[in-house]
């Protein structure tokens, strides 16, 4: 629809639908805008947590029951397509990875299959849902997590904490301290190398994270663009091509943050040189 | 970008993903993965196998073959040898028992002839004693001349 009122349109697409404490004190959705902003911290982004839990189940309900059914003789399209998932992040796995780890390949899995699925989310047409919403009663709805930070982050930060888990685990917490500190320039340079080396580690989750809520949020912009400006009969020309477009960044968003999130733990893994 | 609880929320909804899918997910199906290699391999070991098996009986069966064709065709020697020679001795045998029939039919001529010629003799003795008894009756006791007679019917 080529909406009147552009900049509301666009607005009302980029809100969540949050979940905390209301100005009076009562527990409930929040209405306005600033209702949001006045609720703080302690407030929670139902769209995004109810969405990619229920993408989350899809994924593990799919992939579990190709499990059960999982056998040796001729398998099933759907198996088969399971077990190429499977091949597929394990190879990337074998290839980056070089230390033995029994969670690395379920997790890149995990992270490949949920960050794909949330992505996807992109594809639906960007009405349907929050129009959905709005008839059942809710101010607003963003369908797309992969546009939240907050499902990024969360991402990031577990990944992070394997990263720091790891790397004291293999190298001690005296070696994975003086990875920080004593590096690339030895003992004299130490605040340098400090500040040096955190900078390198906290950029790590942040670059994740941030590398796939910008692309998806980019995208997600374009398309409520391309709704919020143009007439509804001539939208396709531009979000058809798009929406192919952003096919491949669905997918190339999820592989690099399965690559990353394996590289970063293989480092982890890896002896300071 | 406003961070909010839902962060906490989306790291353990995460992290119970990643947990039930190593616990329930991965194994399961890597271990049917290799399974299945296992198999494959297996079954293309055993195919391997047959195949050379197949080509040892081929060879085998050949050699049997070739085997069975020359021992007929020397039971199939043997067998005419063994005829001609049954023939040769039905003749040799029908020969030799020509030869005794014909030995035997001309003993049997022979000694009819004899019989004929002693018969003849006797009849011809007779004739000539009772020739002689015609004539001699007259003069001769032929008492006293019996052992006479007797020594010319020996004679005879």
């Amino acid at each position: 629809m080529s909406v009147p009122n552009a900049s509301e349109y666009i607005k009302h697409h980029m809100q969540h639908l949050v979940f905390g404490r209301l100005p009076d004190g009562a527990l409930g959705l929040a209405h306005t805008p600033a209702e949001i902003a006045q609720m703080g911290f302690w407030s929670l982004n139902v769209d995004t947590l109810g969405v990619s839990l229920l993408l989350g189940i899809v994924f593990s309900c799919l992939f579990a029951h190709a499990a059960r059914k999982a056998q040796t003789g001729v398998p099933t399209r759907f198996q088969n397509f399971v077990e190429w998932m499977i091949e597929f992040v394990d190879g990337s796995v074998r290839s980056s990875f070089m230390a033995k780890n029994d969670l690395v390949a379920p997790l890149a899995l995990t992270i490949f299959c949920w960050i794909f699925l949330m992505n996807m989310m992109d594809l639906v047409p960007i009405d349907y849902i929050p129009g959905l919403a709005e008839w059942a009663g809710l101010p607003f709805f963003k369908l797309v997590p992969s546009t939240d930070p907050n499902a990024t982050f969360g991402m990031a930060f577990a990944v992070f904490f394997l990263v720091l888990y790891y790397s004291i685990k293999i190298k001690g917490l005296g070696g994975f301290l003086g990875e920080l500190t004593l590096q690339p320039f030895g003992k004299w340079g130490l605040p340098v190398n400090l500040i040096l080396e955190v900078v390198n580690l906290i950029s790590k989750p942040v670059s994740l994270s941030l590398r796939l809520f910008g692309n998806m949020y980019a995208g997600e912009m374009i398309f409520i663009l391309i709704a919020a400006l143009l007439p509804f009969w001539a939208q396709w020309v531009l979000s058809v091509p798009w929406a192919i477009f952003h096919l491949l960044i669905v997918t190339l968003q999820a592989f690099i943050f399965m690559v990353l999130t394996i590289v970063y733990l293989d480092m982890a893994y890896q002896e300071p040189h | 970008m406003d961070i909010n609880a839902t962060l906490i929320g989306q790291t353990i909804m995460f992290i119970l993903f990643v947990w039930f899918c190593m616990r329930f997910i991965w194994p399961p199906i890597t271990q049917s993965l290799e399974a299945r290699r296992q198999q494959i391999a297996d079954g293309l070991a055993q195919a391997e196998r047959g195949k050379h098996d197949l080509e040892l009986a081929a060879k085998r069966a050949g050699q049997v073959l070739t085997d069975a064709r020359q021992q007929a065709a020397e039971i199939l020697a043997q067998a005419e040898r063994r005829a001609t020679q049954l023939i040769e001795e039905a003749k040799g045998n029908a020969r030799e028992e020509g030869e005794r029939v014909l030995a035997a039919s001309r003993a049997e001529l022979e000694q009819q002839i004899y019989r004929a010629k002693e018969d003849l003799r006797q009849h011809v003795a007779e004739l000539a004693v009772s020739g002689a008894e015609k004539i001699l009756r007259r003069e001769i006791d032929a008492r006293a001349h019996a052992d006479l007679l007797g020594t010319i019917q020996d004679q005879l």
